[in-house]
C-alpha cells in the first residue's frame, strides 16, 4: 500500500496548497527519498535512534494484561523513547533532512507539546533555531511542555487565530513558511498535510513495526501479529505500527480514535466517524467540518488526539476497510489508564490509554498475539490523572 | 466578450478591491460593491469566509471570523451577488478555498456562480493539474475564468505553464508574504516584476499583497496592468462608522 507520483493513497493525500508554498513543498518531494534512503542519512538516523532516542524499545509480553483478556498481549514500549514518545522518531529523521537541505531555521506546531518538544530536542541537538506554533489556549492546558520547549531553547509562538488550538497552530506554522520560503523548514508532527509530508513521517515512524517484526518473531516464531491496535489522532504512531504490516492481509490493524464526551454529543474526535471528505492543511482526507466546509473544533481530553482530521493513509484504511476504527471515551481510556497502571506498573499517556480501552472492545481468541502500541507515557498527564483518581473516590 | 478581458482592453492601471463577504455586517456587502463600482474601482474580489484560510493574515482571517458569526453561507453570497447584479456590471472574482467549493459540491458551485453573474475565481489551494483535468474544459464552455498566483519563487517555466492554463489574469503576489503584510515596495519586487514583463506572457497581470496606499498602488502599477487591494481596504472597515464614506475616502485616496 504505497503512494502514487502524486501523493494519493487511493482518494486521499495530495497537496493542495497555495503557490507560494509550491517551490518549498515541491523542493521537499523531490528530493526527500533519495535523501533518506542513502546510506549516509540511514546511517545517521539508525546511529541517533539508538545511541540518543534509546532505540529498540522493548516489545514487553504484559504478563497480567494477557491474563484478564485471556489473550497474548505486547507492548510495544514507545514510552521509553527520550522526551517520552514515538514523536522523536519522525523529529530525529526530519531534522536529518532538513539539515542536508541547508535549512537553518525550524519551525513546527504542537498541541499537547510532546511534537514541540521532540522538535525543541532535535533543534538544540542540532543547534539549529526553533520556533514552536501552539495555540493558545493549549498553552495553558500544557504548561509543563511550554516550560520544557523553552528550557531546551524554543521560542513558543501563541497561536491565537481561529479556534486557538492545534489546527490553529498548523495554520500558522503554513503562514511563516509562506513568509519564510527560503530559509526556513517546516517539521510537521504527523502523517497529516500536504504530500510528500505523510509519506515522509510514515517512513520515519515505520521503525516501530520494523523493530517488531524481529521482536516478534524472537518471542512467537513468526514475524506478524495477529491484531495491532494503535490511537489515532493525526495518525503517525498508528502508520508507525502498521507500515511493515501494511500489505499482509493476516495482521488486523485497529485504529483506535478518541470519542471524547461520546459520538453522539458532537464533543467528539472520532473523524472516521462524523467527518466526511475534504481537505485540511493541504490533503484530501476525512476532516470534521459543517455543510459549508467550515472545520470545525474537536474534542478529547487527551490534547495529542485533538484534531479535527486524520492524516490520509488512515482515511484510505477507514474507506477501503483494510483498517478496522474504534472509538474510546474519555472516560473509558482514563480507566485503562489505571488499568494498566495497577496491572503492569505502566502509566501511559493519555492518548496512548485510547489504545489500551480498546482491549475491551474486542474478541480475543485464547492464544491470539495483540501488539498494543504504547505511543507514550504518562508524565505528562499527571494533572489530570491525579484529578480524575479523586472524582474517582 | 467576457468582463474582465473586457475591463482589461479597456482600462489601464486597474483597482481591483477586495471585500469579505457578510463583513462588517452579514448584508454590507451589497452596499460596499456598489459604492466601490461608483467611486471608480474596476473589478472586485468577493471572499467566501473561511475558517481556515491558510493564504491570509490576520485582518482576513479576523473579518473572515467575524463574517462566519454574522451568518454568512455561499447561498447568501450567492443571493448577494445576484442582488449586486442589479446594477453593477463591472467584473466579479470570488475567492475561496477548495475545500468550500467542494462541499457546497463543484460542478454545482461553478454553475450557480456563472449563473449569478460571477465572471472569476481565485482558490489559491486548487492545484494547478486538478483545475487542468478537472475544470478547466467546463470554464471555457462556462466562459469562466480561472486565475492563478505566481511567486518570486515561481520560476519562468512554471510561470509560462500557469499563464498558458488559467484565463483572465495573473495574480502576482508581491513578496514573500500571507495577505496583509508589507508597505512599500522594494529593489528585489521591482526586479521580480520586470522578469515577469520580459516573459511575454498572455495574461494581464495584477499585482496584489501588501499594495495599501497611493504610493503603491502607483509604484505597482508601472509595472502591471493595476492591482489587488485587500487588507488595508478592511482595515478601513474595520473602523468605519459610514460605510458610504469610508469607501468614498478609501478610494479617492489611492486614484487622485
Ligand atoms: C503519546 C502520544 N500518542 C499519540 C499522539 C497522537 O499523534 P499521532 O496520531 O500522530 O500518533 C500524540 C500526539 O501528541 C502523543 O503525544
Amino acid at each position: 500500500m504505497e503512494i502514487d507520483k502524486n501523493g494519493f493513497y487511493g482518494d486521499f493525500g495530495g497537496a493542495f496548497i497555495p503557490e507560494m508554498l509550491y517551490h518549498n513543498v515541491n523542493e521537499l518531494k523531490e528530493n526527500y527519498l533519495q535523501i533518506i534512503e542513502s546510506t549516509d542519512f540511514q546511517e545517521e538516523f539508525k546511529d541517533l535512534l539508538k545511541e540518543y532516542v534509546g532505540r529498540p524499545t522493548p516489545l514487553y509480553f504484559a504478563k497480567r494484561l494477557s491474563k484478564k483478556y485471556n489473550t497474548n498481549i505486547f507492548l510495544k514500549r514507545e514510552d521509553l523513547n527520550h522526551t517520552g514518545a514515538h514523536k522523536i522518531n519522525n523529529t530525529i529523521g526530519q531534522i536529518l533532512l532538513a539539515k542536508r537541505m541547508n535549512k537553518k531555521r525550524i519551525i513546527a506546531e504542537t498541541g499537547a507539546g510532546q511534537h514541540g518538544v521532540a522538535t525543541a530536542t532535535v533543534c538544540a541537538l542540532m543547534g539549529l533555531d526553533c520556533i514552536v506554533y501552539m495555540g493558545e489556549i493549549d498553552i495553558k492546558r500544557q504548561a509543563p511542555n511550554v516550560a520544557r520547549m523553552k528550557m531546551l531553547g524554543a521560542e513558543v509562538r501563541p497561536a491565537t487565530s481561529g479556534s486557538k488550538t492545534l489546527k490553529d497552530a498548523t495554520n500558522e506554522a503554513i503562514r511563516d513558511w509562506i513568509a519564510n520560503p527560503v530559509d526556513t523548514y517546516y517539521l510537521i508532527g504527523s502523517v497529516v498535510g500536504p504530500h510528500p509530508y505523510p509519506d515522509m513521517v510514515a517512513r520515519f515512524q515505520s521503525i516501530i513495526s520494523e523493530e517488531m517484526k524481529s521482536q516478534l518473531q524472537e518471542k512467537t516464531g513468526r514475524n506478524y501479529p495477529d491484531k495491532i491496535i494503535a490511537c489515532v489522532g493525526g495518525g503517525s504512531n498508528a502508520a508507525g505500527a502498521f507500515f511493515h504490516y501494511l500489505d499482509n492481509e493476516n495482521v488486523e490493524l485497529i485504529a483506535v480514535e478518541a470519542d471524547g464526551l461520546g459520538v453522539e454529543t458532537g464533543k467528539t474526535a472520532a473523524t472516521t466517524q462524523i467527518g466526511t471528505e475534504g481537505i485540511i492543511h493541504g490533503s484530501k482526507t476525512l476532516l470534521m467540518q459543517n455543510s459549508e466546509g467550515q472545520i470545525t473544533e474537536p474534542y478529547s481530553i487527551s490534547a495529542g488526539l485533538d484534531y479535527p482530521g486524520v492524516g490520509p493513509l488512515h482515511a484510505h484504511l477507514f474507506k477501503s476497510g483494510r483498517g478496522t476504527f474504534l472509538g474510546a471515551t474519555d472516560k473509558e481510556a482514563l480507566a485503562a489508564a489505571y488499568q494498566l497502571t495497577k496491572l503492569e506498573g505502566i502509566i501511559p499517556a493519555l492518548e496512548s490509554a485510547h489504545a489500551l480501552a480498546a482491549l475491551n472492545k474486542i474478541d480475543f481468541k485464547p492464544n491470539e498475539n495483540v501488539v498494543v502500541n504504547l505511543s507514550g507515557r504518562g508524565d505528562k498527564d499527571m494533572e489530570t490523572y491525579i484529578r480524575e483518581m479523586e472524582n474517582r473516590d | 466578450m467576457k468582463r474582465i478581458e473586457n475591463t482589461f482592453q479597456n482600462k489601464r492601471n486597474i483597482l481591483n478591491v477586495y471585500i469579505t463577504a457578510g463583513y462588517p455586517n452579514l448584508n454590507d456587502t451589497i452596499e460596499i460593491v456598489q459604492k466601490l463600482k461608483k467611486n471608480g474601482v474596476d473589478m472586485v474580489e468577493i471572499g467566501m469566509p473561511f475558517s481556515d484560510p491558510l493564504a491570509d493574515g490576520p485582518t482576513i482571517q479576523n473579518s473572515s471570523q467575524i463574517a462566519i458569526k454574522n451568518g454568512i453561507t455561499l447561498e447568501l453570497i450567492f443571493r448577494q451577488i445576484e442582488e449586486i447584479r442589479k446594477t453593477v456590471s463591472i467584473p466579479i472574482v470570488l475567492m475561496g478555498y477548495y475545500n468550500q467549493v467542494l462541499q457546497y459540491d463543484d460542478t454545482t458551485f461553478f454553475e450557480k456562480a456563472k449563473a449569478v453573474g460571477v465572471d472569476g475565481f481565485i482558490i489559491p489551494d486548487l492545484p494547478l493539474d486538478i483545475y487542468q483535468k478537472q475544470y478547466k474544459s467546463s470554464f471555457e464552455n462556462l466562459g469562466l475564468d480561472m486565475i492563478f498566483l505566481i511567486t518570486p519563487q515561481t520560476t519562468d517555466e512554471r510561470i509560462r505553464l500557469i499563464d498558458n492554463e488559467s484565463s483572465g489574469f495573473l495574480y502576482v503576489v508581491s513578496s514573500f508574504a500571507i495577505t496583509g503584510s508589507k508597505s512599500d515596495i522594494e529593489q528585489n519586487q521591482i526586479d521580480y516584476f520586470k522578469r515577469i514583463n520580459n516573459l511575454n506572457l498572455k495574461n494581464p497581470r495584477l499585482i496584489g499583497f501588501g499594495i495599501s496606499d497611493k504610493k503603491t498602488f502607483d509604484k505597482a502599477c508601472e509595472y502591471a496592468e493595476g492591482t489587488i487591494i485587500g487588507s488595508a481596504f478592511i482595515k478601513a472597515l474595520e473602523k468605519s462608522k459610514n460605510i458610504k464614506e469610508t469607501v468614498k475616502s478609501f478610494i479617492v485616496n489611492i486614484k487622485k
